[in-house]
């Protein structure tokens, strides 16, 4: 069933191909039991509990855009703040100069902007986006990725990789097809 | 009798719906939305709409020119209506952008599945609405060559804008809302861009497309972190839509004009955002159901039943406001808010009152009536009978107490000029002339949450109605 599309001896992975969401999760959690450590899923949509059987966690985009939250609420209020007591003081009938309830609004809109302009940047390359190439893009079917079809790739950096063992491993998963990707 | 001994039966229970109608699996999905874009001979409605609306746009740009050329005396403004229709239509546009916010972030927060097919383009809408809007304010400063004074930033003058003013808070608040609405609609169109990279055939389509997609491939890492940044997304701008339109009403409850100056406008403006942004969505969803009736099974009765009980539920918010509005001239027991209940009932405005009390109050009641929230010519109607109520309901907040004030003397009266008709129609040019592009080029409705509703589908429903072979697989 594998099929060597190009005549480098480079190899990315073996890809299985399925067409439904659930089998894949359930791919992915045989794959991880199994001892594959250095594997991927990808699906055309996001599919709940993939991460899980993958035993994949990541929490630095939640801690980011809090910290960038923070940043963005200090920037606001320190700004206005500077301004009407240091930089630029005016006298307005004998009011007080740090009128705090007034900063508000702008406080909120700068912590808004900051915490979801850092979530933004750091979603992209915490993915390591956008990369233009990627080996995946080789793989048989790969188009059908964002359209219809669940694949799952277990890499050549994974210390348990063997090619003849991999494919066997994945032939036996449930996949519609089993092949190679060139890096 | 205690409570819980009530007959279960008789009580309204929350049953899932099915929102997406025939039988569909995630090929069709992708083929049947990829291909309204996709397609190289879009319908001939569409070359209509596009070509309306970049004639219309071009009596924008000419309104534009004649102003920035002449100056803002073009306009109907002056004393004592300094703000007239800039402002009315500024609040209008930036009320109509709310409903995408309100879909995409509110409505997924609180995990309704049926905003799925209906957030993308609220969200476009909401995009090119701010971007009417936000021209009104930046030409009436006369001056738009200097608008970047609006903004802080060290100069040789050594002044800095005044924080502690409600227009100071709109550049913050507007400018905010607009960024963030664009990296939202963006990161939710990054795995479309790559279905529409994946789909096309031609070279060049394929390497724009590409580009775009950031190289996406739907990695299980790359969707988890994505949908942590979504959800993230959705988070702040629910606070976010709210507090824009607050800032906006404080435009005028801050002021002490007589029916400005009530704790009702915040909330009672976020209800008529609403409003009028659902009725701007029905106004163009209804029109794209039938020119691609393909995607009448993504957009169903249910979601027109849905929508206009959201019309109905904001609706009387709305009414509420107007009737207490009322109640606060009378309460008050102050002169000039007295003078301004009489002026807006028997005043030189009363008819246009009368006409935003149909629109926005009478009308919409026929929203309770469940054959009509599914008649699409009804709703039609509806929607546009709400999109002028609530510009006539900006117009009596502003032209009517302005030109009433607390003397006599500065009494005066406000007709807009034909340069105001101008620039408004010129900008419904533009709105149109955008979401038809925007219908070209990027999918209408989110390709992989119909995918990811398709899934929840199969778990709530089984994979019986699309044909699915492994229907044996547990769940």
């Amino acid at each position: 069933m594998a099929h060597v599309a190009d005549e480098s001896p480079k190899l990315f992975g073996i890809v299985a191909e399925f067409d439904d969401p659930d089998v894949l999760i359930e791919a992915a959690t045989k794959t991880r039991v199994a001892g594959y450590r250095k594997f991927d899923a990808y699906s055309p949509m996001p599919v709940h509990g993939l991460a899980e059987a993958m035993h994949f966690e990541d929490v630095r985009i939640p801690w980011m855009a809090f910290f960038g939250g923070i940043t963005g609420c200090c920037l606001g209020l320190g700004f206005q703040t500077w301004i009407a007591l240091i930089d630029y003081p005016m006298n307005v009938g004998g009011k007080p100069l740090f009128t705090w309830p007034q900063f508000i609004p702008i406080t909120f809109e700068a912590t808004v902007l900051v915490t979801g302009l850092t979530t933004f940047v750091s979603q992209f390359a915490l993915n390591g986006l956008p990369k233009p190439y990627n080996p995946m893009f080789n793989a048989k079917n790969f188009d059908r990725a964002s359209q219809d079809r669940f694949f799952l790739c277990i890499e050549t950096r994974d210390p348990k990789f063997d090619e003849a063992s991999v494919t066997e491993f994945l032939q036996g998963l449930g996949a519609l097809d089993v092949s190679e990707v060139p890096a | 009798m205690a409570i819980n001994s009530i007959d279960s039966s008789k009580r309204t229970r929350l049953v899932p719906q099915n929102f997406i109608d025939g039988e569909h699996s995630y090929t069709t999905i992708s083929e049947i939305l990829a291909g309204v874009v996709l397609n190289p001979k879009p319908p001939t409605v569409w070359f209509v709409a596009t070509g309306l609306g970049f004639c219309v746009l071009n009596v924008m740009l000419l309104a534009v020119t004649y102003l920035v050329l002449t100056g803002t005396g073009v306009w109907g403004n002056n004393q004592p209506t300094a703000w007239a229709w800039d402002i009315v239509n500024f609040v209008w546009w930036i009320g109509i952008g709310h409903a995408g916010t309100l879909i995409s972030a509110i409505l997924l927060l609180m995990r309704q599945s049926w905003r799925n097919s209906i957030n993308r383009f609220a969200e476009a809408m909401t995009i090119f609405a701010v971007m009417c809007a936000g021209l009104y304010p930046l030409l009436h400063t006369g001056r738009p060559w200097l608008d970047y004074w609006l903004f802080p930033y060290a100069n040789t003058l050594g002044m800095w804008p005044q924080t502690r003013s409600p227009l100071e808070w709109d550049v913050f608040a507007v400018s905010t809302y607009f960024t963030i609405s664009l990296l939202f609609w963006f990161l939710g169109l990054i795995p479309d861009i790559a279905t529409l990279r994946d789909r096309s055939q031609h070279p060049l389509v394929k390497g724009i497309y590409g580009l775009a997609s950031m190289g996406w491939i739907g990695s299980a890492k790359h969707w988890f972190r994505y949908e942590q940044a979504y959800n993230i997304l959705a988070g702040i701008s629910a606070p976010l839509v709210l507090s824009v339109h607050t800032i906006v009403s404080f435009d005028f409850a801050v002021g002490i004009v007589p029916g400005w100056h009530t704790t009702i406008f915040p909330p009672y403006f976020v209800a008529g955002a609403v409003f009028a942004g659902f009725a701007m969505v029905l106004t163009f969803g209804l029109p794209l159901r039938s020119v691609y009736p393909q995607i009448k099974d993504f957009i169903t009765e249910k979601h027109l039943d849905w929508m206009a009980k959201i019309l109905l539920a904001t609706g009387l918010i709305v009414f509420y406001g107007y009737i207490l509005e009322m109640f606060y001239g009378w309460y008050s027991g102050n002169t000039y808010e007295l003078a301004l209940v009489y002026n807006r009932l028997f005043g030189p405005y009363k008819w246009f009152y009368y006409a935003l009390i149909f629109c926005n109050g009478i009308f919409p009641q026929l929203c309770w009536v469940p054959q009509l929230r599914r008649n699409v010519p009804f709703l039609f109607v509806l929607s546009i009978i709400v999109g002028i109520g609530m510009w006539l309901e900006r117009f009596v907040i502003i032209p009517m107490s302005l030109t009433r004030d607390f003397l006599t003397s500065s009494w005066g009266y406000y007709a807009p000029t034909e340069w105001d008709w101008a620039l408004f129609i010129g900008t419904m040019g533009f709105f149109v002339f955008l979401l038809f592009m925007f219908i070209k080029v990027l999918p209408i409705i989110n390709i992989f949450e119909m995918r990811d509703l398709l899934m929840k589908n199969h778990h709530q429903f089984g994979h019986g109605h699309d044909g699915h072979e492994n229907s044996e697989e547990a769940h």
